[in-house]
Order: C-alpha cells, then sequence, then structure tokens
C-alpha cells in the first residue's frame, strides 16, 4: 500500500459515510464552542427539535467579547453581555461543559484545548472560528467552520467535506537565534500568499519544524488560515507526547503509555506523496513584521517599507498603494524609524506561557516608552496563573505594561480593547486587516520578543536594541 | 435554506483583492445573537466614503456583486453571508473566494460564481459602463450572462452544491439519512471524550 500522509491517515479514520458525487460525512471528535458563532446555531436547534448530539464531545469557553480588566468590573457593554448570557443559557440547556469569564479552565478557545489536553493526536477538531487551524500543531485535524456547520455538528457530531489536497511546507536548516515560531508563520504566509493555500491541509516539516516546542508549533499552525489553508498539521513526535503528559484530559500512567504509542502513528509515511511541496530555507528567515493591511505583506524588521513600484503585477502594485494610504506609510521608510503608539501582546497566535515568558525576559529591567500603551492579555486563566506564579505579572507591570485578565482582547476588538483611529500598534495577534484592532487602526504584526522591545524602544525594534 | 435557480438583476463592481470578512463585516457588528439585520453592517467602514461603489447611485439595488480576487479570506464568521444577503445581494463573481466563506455561502444559498480574472475584469468594465444592464447567474446551467451582448462565460459548481442550491435542501436533513452510520461509527470509535473530566461547573474532577 502506498504511504500516506498524516492528514489522509485521519480523514480515513473518520469516514462515517462515503457515496459517490456526494461530499463525505466526517465524524468530529471534538467540538469547541464560544460566544459569538453559536448562538444562531443553537436557536436552529431550537427551531428544528434538534438536541446536542454528544455534549460530551462539545465544550465551551467565553473569550471573544469578555472584558480584560479586572473580573469585578461587570461587562458594561449590553450587546456584549448578552451574548455572553445567550452561552451562558445555551450551554445550560444543551448540557454542555462551559468556562465562564472569570473560571479557572476559561480563555481563548485555542489556547485552553490543549492547555487541558483534550486536544489530542489524530483527532477531529472544529470551532465556528477560522483559528481552530492551532489545534493541527497537536497531529491533529482541526479546522474553522461557519455558524451554519456549527449548528450541524452540535446535531450530527458530523459535517460534510470534501477531502483537502495536501501541501508539504518543508522548512529546512535551523533558524538563526532570535527568529521564533512567529517568523516562520509570517515568512510562510508571505511565501504562500493569502491565497495560497486554498484547499490544502498544510503539513509543516523539516528540521526548523521539529525544532518548534509544541508551543511555537501552535503559532505556527494558528497563522495556516491566513495563507488561505483551512488546516495546518505537524506531526506527532518525543515533543508532542512529553507537552501532553501530566494535562488533565490525558490519562495517566500505563494508559498514557498506550495513548501515546498510539499517537505516534500520526505522522506522515515516509514514502507519502504529497499535492505540493514548498521549501523554506530556515538559515534565511528574520524578525519579520507586516507593513501592510494583509498578512502577506511582510518585510524583515530591518528593511524598508515597500512602494507600488517595485512590484511588476498592476493588481499587487495597486493593493500595494491602498494598503500604504490606509497605513499611512511612505515608501522607503526604514521599518525601525517607524513608532507606534500600542503594543498588544496577546491573541491565539501568542499568549502562551513561553511568549510572555520571551517577551518578559525582553521587558525585564527597563520601562515602556512614554508615548505607548503596552497591554498583556495572557491567552487563559491558566497561562496568566503560571505566568504569575513565575513573576512575569510584575516583571510587565514594573516595566509599565498593563496586565489584564484572559481574552481575545484586542486581537479583534470586541471588547473594549481597540485602537483609536490613525493609532498604530505592533501586535502579536494574526490579523492586520483594516479595522481589525479598532475603526482606523493600523495594525502591523510581530513576534512576542519584537512587541516586548518595540514597546521598550517606542518604535519597531528587536530585542537586541534595548540592551544596547 | 430557499432554492436557487437563476439570478437575474443588476450588478455592482467592487474593483478590489482580498477583500476580508472583516470588511465583509467588522466585529463590532457581530454582538448580535440574531441572525438578521446584519445589512447595515455591510461594509460599514467602507460606506462613510462617498466614493465607495455601493454609494453610486447608478449601482443601486444591484443583487450581483463582483469583485477581485480572494473575496471573503480572514474570519469564518458568516455574518458576512448574512450582511451581503440581508443587504440584497444574491449572488458573487470574484475570480477566487476565501474557502470557509464559500462554504458558509452555499449553506444560506448565496451563489458563489468563480470566473477567470480576465472574465472578471471584462465583466466589471462592462457593469461600469452599462449599470442598469441585466446580469443573469444560471445556477442550474452554471453560466454567468450578460443578455444584452450575448457575453457568457461558465462557471462551475461542485455537484452537491448545485443540487442543493436547486433544491434547497437542508445540509442536516442530508447527513441525517446517513444517522444510522453515525451510530455505527460511534461504537467502533476510540477518540477520547470530555466524560468524566469536568464535574457540573467545569472544574477538573481530579482523578
Ligand atoms: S484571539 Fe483573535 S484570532 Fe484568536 S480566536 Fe480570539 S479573536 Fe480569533
Amino acid at each position: 500500500m502506498a504511504g500516506r500522509t498524516l492528514y489522509e491517515k485521519i480523514w480515513e479514520e473518520h469516514l462515517v459515510a462515503a457515496s459517490p458525487g456526494e461530499p463525505a460525512v466526517i465524524y468530529i471528535d471534538l467540538h469547541l464552542v464560544h460566544e459569538v458563532t453559536s448562538p444562531q446555531a443553537f436557536d436552529g436547534l431550537r427551531l428544528n427539535g434538534r438536541s446536542v448530539r454528544r455534549p460530551d464531545r462539545t465544550l465551551a469557553t467565553a473569550d471573544h467579547n469578555v472584558p480584560t480588566d479586572s473580573l469585578s468590573v461587570p461587562v458594561s457593554d449590553p450587546v456584549s453581555r448578552r451574548q455572553l448570557e445567550a452561552l451562558d443559557e445555551n450551554c445550560q440547556e444543551f448540557g454542555i461543559t462551559l468556562f465562564p469569564r472569570g473560571h479557572e479552565n476559561q480563555g481563548i478557545v485555542h489556547v485552553i484545548g490543549p492547555e487541558l489536553g483534550v486536544t489530542q493526536p489524530g483527532m477531529t477538531i472544529v470551532c465556528g472560528d477560522s483559528h481552530t487551524s492551532t489545534h493541527g500543531a497537536l497531529g491533529a485535524l482541526a479546522f474553522g467552520i461557519g455558524t451554519s456547520e456549527v449548528e450541524h455538528v452540535l446535531a450530527t457530531q458530523t459535517l460534510p467535506q470534501q477531502r483537502a489536497k495536501t501541501l508539504a511546507m518543508n522548512v529546512e536548516g535551523r533558524a538563526p537565534e532570535g527568529v521564533s515560531a512567529k517568523d516562520i508563520a509570517l515568512a510562510v504566509v508571505a511565501k504562500l500568499g493569502t491565497g495560497g493555500g486554498a484547499g490544502y491541509v498544510v503539513e509543516y516539516r523539516g528540521e526548523a519544524i521539529r525544532d518548534l516546542s509544541m508551543e511555537g508549533r501552535m503559532t505556527l499552525c494558528n497563522m495556516s488560515i491566513e495563507a488561505g489553508a483551512r488546516a495546518g498539521v505537524v506531526a506527532v513526535d518525543d515533543t508532542t507526547i512529553d507537552y501532553l503528559r501530566g494535562r488533565p484530559g490525558v490519562p495517566s500512567g500505563d494508559a498514557f503509555e498506550d495513548a501515546a504509542r498510539r499517537w505516534r502513528e500520526f505522522v506522515s509515511d515516509e514514502d507519502a506523496t504529497f499535492d505540493h511541496v514548498v521549501t523554506l530555507r530556515a538559515e534565511e528567515l528574520a524578525p519579520f513584521v507586516t507593513w501592510g493591511t494583509n498578512p502577506a505583506q511582510v518585510v524583515a524588521l530591518t528593511g524598508v517599507v515597500p512602494g507600488p513600484d517595485d512590484y511588476s503585477d498592476p493588481d499587487v502594485a495597486s493593493t500595494t498603494q491602498r494598503s500604504l494610504s490606509y497605513m499611512g506609510l511612505t515608501p522607503g521608510t526604514p521599518i525601525k524609524e517607524i513608532p507606534v503608539d500600542v503594543v498588544f501582546i496577546g491573541s491565539c497566535t501568542n499568549s502562551r506561557i513561553e511568549d510572555l515568558r520571551a517577551a518578559a525576559a525582553v521587558a525585564r529591567g527597563h520601562h515602556v516608552a512614554n508615548s505607548v500603551r503596552a497591554l498583556v492579555v495572557p491567552g487563559s486563566h491558566r497561562v496568566k496563573t503560571q505566568a504569575e506564579t513565575e513573576g512575569l505579572d510584575q516583571i510587565f507591570l514594573d516595566a509599565g505594561f498593563e496586565w489584564r485578565e484572559p481574552g481575545c482582547s484586542m486581537c479583534l476588538g470586541m471588547n473594549p480593547d481597540q485602537l483609536t483611529s490613525g493609532q498604530r500598534s505592533a501586535s502579536t495577534s494574526n490579523r492586520n486587516f483594516e479595522g481589525r484592532q479598532g475603526r482606523g487602526g493600523r495594525t502591523h504584526l510581530v513576534s512576542p520578543v519584537v512587541a516586548a522591545a518595540t514597546a521598550i524602544l517606542g518604535r519597531f525594534a528587536t530585542p537586541d536594541e534595548v540592551d544596547a | 435554506m430557499r432554492a436557487v435557480r437563476v439570478i437575474q438583476g443588476r450588478a455592482v463592481p467592487m474593483e478590489r483583492s482580498d477583500v476580508d470578512t472583516d470588511q465583509i463585516i467588522p466585529s463590532n457588528w457581530l454582538k448580535r445573537v440574531e441572525r438578521t439585520g446584519f445589512g447595515r453592517g455591510l461594509f460599514s467602514e467602507w460606506r462613510d466614503d462617498a466614493n465607495f461603489v455601493l454609494n453610486d447611485a447608478r449601482f443601486a439595488g444591484a443583487t450581483i456583486l463582483i469583485a477581485g480576487p480572494r473575496f471573503g479570506t480572514g474570519s469564518s464568521r458568516e455574518h458576512a453571508v448574512w450582511a451581503l444577503m440581508d443587504y440584497g445581494f444574491d449572488a458573487i463573481i470574484a475570480p477566487s473566494f476565501g474557502d470557509i466563506f464559500r462554504n458558509n455561502s452555499s449553506k444560506q444559498g448565496l451563489v458563489i460564481a468563480e470566473l477567470a480574472t480576465t472574465d472578471v475584469e471584462e465583466l466589471m468594465e462592462y457593469v461600469r459602463n452599462h449599470p442598469s444592464d441585466m446580469v443573469v447567474v444560471d445556477v442550474e446551467s452554471g453560466l454567468v450572462e450578460v443578455p444584452t451582448t450575448g457575453w457568457q462565460r461558465n462557471f462551475v459548481l461542485d455537484p452537491m452544491t448545485r443540487e442543493r442550491l436547486l433544491n434547497g435542501w437542508d445540509d442536516i436533513d442530508l447527513t441525517l439519512r446517513h444517522a444510522e452510520d453515525i451510530t455505527v461509527y460511534e461504537v467502533s470509535s476510540r477518540a477520547p471524550t470530555l466524560r468524566g473530566l469536568f464535574d457540573r461547573a467545569g472544574h477538573v474532577i481530579a482523578h
């Protein structure tokens, strides 16, 4: 038998029905739910007199809307409050476990799945959120769905799906010092373009990927959707198994070893073939930043703002012009001379403990520039508690950062954490779309260490400049 | 879902690529718990601009939107589809689309017609100069057509999406034809569940 890719193994194991001329029906092992994309789905169930087929495969958390200031302050926005209440009521009615605001397990949906150990290799995982691709870091097939599909999974625990094509994204060689998973992610999106991954499941492979920690792999898989791919995966190895050991959702003792043996099957066979292969050299990577209004518009921190003349394709040239005018940037400006107003360290891309450790190591003993507002928003309560145990909160506070409660926060500005028009941010999130962080706001995507250095110097900077 | 066979209406050309779902419906609109009323939020950050094409009186009432490549990339928000439909659009023509957006559209009966870039540009150019001409998107025959000139291009819908659009089928009903298969699958599934992991209040039960 010809070798199979990791994706093909998971796909075949989850086929419930496959009739010719129809999309396959695949089984969903875990359905994660949050307040924004679920209310209309629950309404649909009620309307049709349906129930949730598997509450024991469904888990809900409040994340997008929750304010990140003190838990003692009630949710002031009545519309947000209504949506959070709707989630409470729906989970209550349909018997779904929910982590509401303030709960010890609450956090961004893509942070809590792995940290609780409920995201496991070989599983199929969906959520009404495009960054569900994050969970692929653990060798799971995980992808974002819309609200109609949320309703579909609630009702049937399955989804009709077309089989995807496979893309091997090889990142060969070793990344230089100072290059983080976020920089690899930005390089991948720049390489593939915003549509290059469409229709594919991307498997990240190569030495630079195996060198990444589990959290780094999550950062990378998280941004697969920015290249148009619905899912990204990384094969299971020791890093995966070590990460899972001891987490609440995994078995312990011998049962863990049994599970681990099974998990190790979730790798692509050596003779497996991919529909498409793309290679990046890790040695050529550097700390990156986006300069425009889509995440493929990437430049090295040492570079300058590009201009329309740099592109021969007239479509790209006009998009560049549009992006530059929205971003208020002049071609040729050195990136490191651009001042920022706000620094946001958070989001499902970069709000895990390693991200906070890395940012704190840069911030320690320094102070945020006077002109800058800097926020650190941990991805979950567990991350927040861990960080506080390690004293990271104090490092941030001493350095003049705000230390907030967990949630999506300024990643999409549904809660009060927003940019005002014209403000420029350095953000560890994943989307620099127009208005993403607040109407008229200008977002530059960076890694946690670049964000911290930028906060301190008040302009785009790498960590080595902070100590210089 | 309602059935859709042929869409006939005026079109509006939107000369932008990478129109992401954050632009289609900005996040402050996502707090609603209803499925309706999103039309007012459609492209709301762009609609203040008097030069924005949806503010151009010549295209008022258009039901077909023509846009640049990679329309609907980004977030999974189905609200983008609800907003386009609530505003009055029945079909979107573009060279390429975001994956999840395309899926979401098919669940609601918003017709996605993908044409080659040059064909989309030709059609945009024509519509710009003849804003009152009808454009036809025929789901049954997979054709985009300008009847006044005879301009015709084929677009491809996967057969299942086409059937579902033509018949207005509900996806859940379709899947439930396999209800028995699902039950059989569940019996043999080795994937872990959340059973016994959390107590009623969501706290991890210590073992
Ligand atoms: S942190 Fe941002 S990208 Fe991630 S789930 Fe929340 S809103 Fe979406």
